[in-house]
């Protein structure tokens, strides 16, 4: 393996599912994932972000193996992911975590919390019994916990402990991915604050990479390296987190990010009309193209694939990568 | 200023416990009032309890009322007309509150049957009106739509539709955004904003979200643990919160532009309501705590005009810049 080889590689992930309208009706195609790409690299963090619907949360499950693929790829250092249930596949559990939105659907309320962020220990068989109680009083100071809420249930700590609890039981067997799926939308603004200070510290102190979905992107931009940007199962718009904030390419970025509300914040909003769109009803061409103010005739028939610009950024869209040819031509 | 709707020492408590400790407020007719705080905090129960609608082991103490009219106790009679009449209110989660075997038109017909008297042909034509109004495409038709087949966003324009149905000259809306995607909040906010300005409604905004209440309201009050802590209008609260809570809120919310910092994070959690502290209720998470902050609850300064704070050091900005925590 060598050291400088992303964590890991996505390609092509597509993950389609039958729907049948009532219970007679012919069965639809739901493609919730349509070819999605990415990497990751240790250490680093990547945000997802995406309205419901999007396929984020499918994607996130596809790159842990929760899911298989019905097209595409998942390597995880260098090497592809194991089948589903196998031996080898329980071994890589171990090294890439998922993390929820709910932090007291996540934990089992009949169990204390200390019993439960040893749990993975015993499952994988790491240490002996000294050194699982070490760990495990180890990572509770890690995430913030004091050493007496060990022997708590879960219902006895607030939210924001819950998803510190979460994260220790998810830290426990050393993992190199964290897959976070919205793990602070569930709490009140100053937990998510503590959450969100938590994530940084705990990707400093033990180097674990992690891949953040939410659908908030300043939250996106608190934690992550690198941001895509999701629509109807694809990825629309990857780049540093700044610059996809600041000077968003694809219209549905810019319509994202003039949507956030922010006090004392300036400029004009731009309003999408229409609903987010059913992934069972996929327009033509360009996903985006019903909502999307800069649509060209060829939106509706071609759908744009996701390139670079030259500033590196990636883009899936006619009209901005026609604006950036053109400017480079004058 | 004229008063729509004011509250007196409002207080509720559940079983013994307190869940609203006194809250003082006054709204104007036709006046945006933003309730921010965390759950719990008490911002729904208000509203729940100046109208009646909380559950019968709930006690109610204190005044709230409408054009001076007394809405505590009063007789069902009376609740019933300003309820939906004179207040209207829509809540988090459109979908729950439809009834999801009866069609949209039809209950929104009942809606206007109720308060307006119209029946028939004059009601349909009124739904759709109120359904062109909230932009609901295609009108006529949606009407025979039931609540399974609009989208999330959609289901809320049909709440706020209903809501208008009595033509209240106030709207509580309760977190109307917080189950909805960032493009279809920016969609509803924008809808409640053109409906405020066209009927010259007040509206009170119910929100956890500092910035959906920055864009939407005149004035912010800021309620920790069942009390109004600050009081200020919108811009105001932003350029210069006092209170070391609305400070700690606003430094929670990781900003948009500039280098990234390690974000303020209050430390600890809300305190429980069989615990609170004898005096000021966030003085165990505060970083400026004094030993006068136990001692007694604090009273509400004024520091500017339509300004207030209920803070003992609210006048000493220095002494409040939150450390990170």
């Amino acid at each position: 393996m060598r050291p400088d080889a992303s964590l890991l590689d996505a390609t092509g992930l597509v993950r389609r599912y039958e729907m049948r309208r009532g219970i007679f009706g012919a069965a639809v195609e739901v493609r919730a994932v349509d070819g999605v790409s990415l990497t990751l690299e240790r250490g680093r963090t990547l945000g997802l972000v995406g309205e419901s619907g999007c396929g984020k949360s499918t994607t996130g499950r596809l790159v842990l193996g929760l899911e298989t693929p019905d097209a595409g790829s998942v390597a995880f250092e260098g090497k592809p992911m194991p089948p589903p249930g196998s031996a080898p596949w329980r071994a890589l559990r171990a090294r890439m975590q998922m993390v929820f939105q709910d932090p007291l659907g996540a934990l089992d309320r009949r169990l204390t919390i200390g019993a439960q962020v040893r749990e993975p220990l015993d499952i994988h068989e790491q240490g002996d019994a000294p050194a699982r109680a070490a760990k495990v009083a180890r990572l509770l100071a890690a995430v913030g916990l004091r050493p007496d809420q060990a022997a708590r249930y879960p219902h006895e700590l607030s939210g924001g402990q819950r998803q510190r609890a979460v994260l220790a039981r998810a830290l426990a067997t050393d993992p190199a991915l964290l897959v976070c799926d919205e793990p602070i939308s569930a709490l009140d603004v100053s937990i998510q604050a503590q959450v969100m200070n938590l994530l940084v510290d705990i990707q400093a102190e033990f180097g674990v990479a992690m891949l953040f979905i939410s659908h908030d992107l300043r939250a996106v931009r608190q934690v992550s390296h690198r941001v895509a940007v999701m629509y109807l199962g694809r990825i629309v718009e990857e780049g540093e987190p700044d610059a996809v904030l600041h000077a968003p390419a694809h219209p549905y970025s810019q319509a994202l990010v003039s949507a956030i509300p922010h006090p004392g914040k300036q400029g004009t909003r731009i309003v999408l009309q229409g609903d987010p769109p059913n992934p069972a009803d996929r327009p033509t061409g360009c996903a985006f193209h019903p909502r999307c103010a800069a649509a060209v005739a060829r939106c509706r028939a071609e759908s744009p694939d996701l390139k670079a610009r030259p500033d590196g950024r990636l883009v899936a869209c006619h009209v901005a990568h026609a604006e950036t040819a053109l400017s480079r031509a004058a | 200023m004229s008063t729509l709707v004011a509250l007196r020492g409002l207080k509720v408590s559940f079983a013994g416990q307190p869940a609203l400790r006194g809250i003082d407020l006054s709204i104007a007719p036709g006046e945006a009032l933003g309730l921010v705080g965390e759950s719990g905090c008490g911002k729904s129960v208000t509203w729940l309890a100046a109208l009646s609608l909380l559950p019968g082991k709930a006690t109610i103490e204190g005044s709230a009322t409408l054009g001076g009219e007394e809405l505590i106790g009063a007789p069902a009679r009376v609740l019933e007309r300003v309820r939906g009449g004179r207040i209207a209110m829509i809540f988090q989660d459109p979908a729950s509150s439809l009834n999801p075997v009866h069609r949209v038109g039809k209950q929104l017909a009942e809606a206007l049957r109720l308060h307006r008297g119209l029946t028939g042909d004059a009601a349909r034509a009124e739904a759709k009106r109120l359904f062109d109004l909230v932009g609901i495409p295609d009108a006529a038709r949606r009407l025979d739509a039931y609540p399974h087949e609009f989208s999330g966003g959609q289901n809320q324009r049909v709440m706020i539709a209903m809501a208008l149905a009595g033509q209240p000259e106030m709207l509580v809306a309760d977190e109307p955004t917080t189950a909805l995607d960032v493009t279809i909040q920016a969609q509803i906010l924008d809808l409640l904003r053109s409906l405020r300005r066209e009927f010259n409604m007040a509206l009170v905004l119910i929100s956890h979200d500092l910035g959906v209440v920055a864009d939407t309201c005149d004035r912010v009050a800021v309620m920790y643990a069942g009390r109004i802590v600050e009081e200020a209008p919108v811009a105001r609260l932003f350029a210069a919160p006092a209170h070391p809570y609305t400070r700690g809120l606003l430094g929670a919310l990781p900003p948009i532009t500039g280098p990234r910092r390690r974000l303020a994070a209050i430390p600890g959690g809300v305190p429980e309501p069989w615990a609170m502290p004898k005096g000021c209720a966030f003085a165990p998470r505060c970083a400026a705590r004094i030993a006068a902050c136990d001692a007694g609850v604090p009273s509400a300064t004024e520091l500017a005009p339509f300004h207030v704070a209920a803070c003992l050091r609210a006048h000493e900005p220095a002494a409040l810049e939150m450390e990170p925590a």
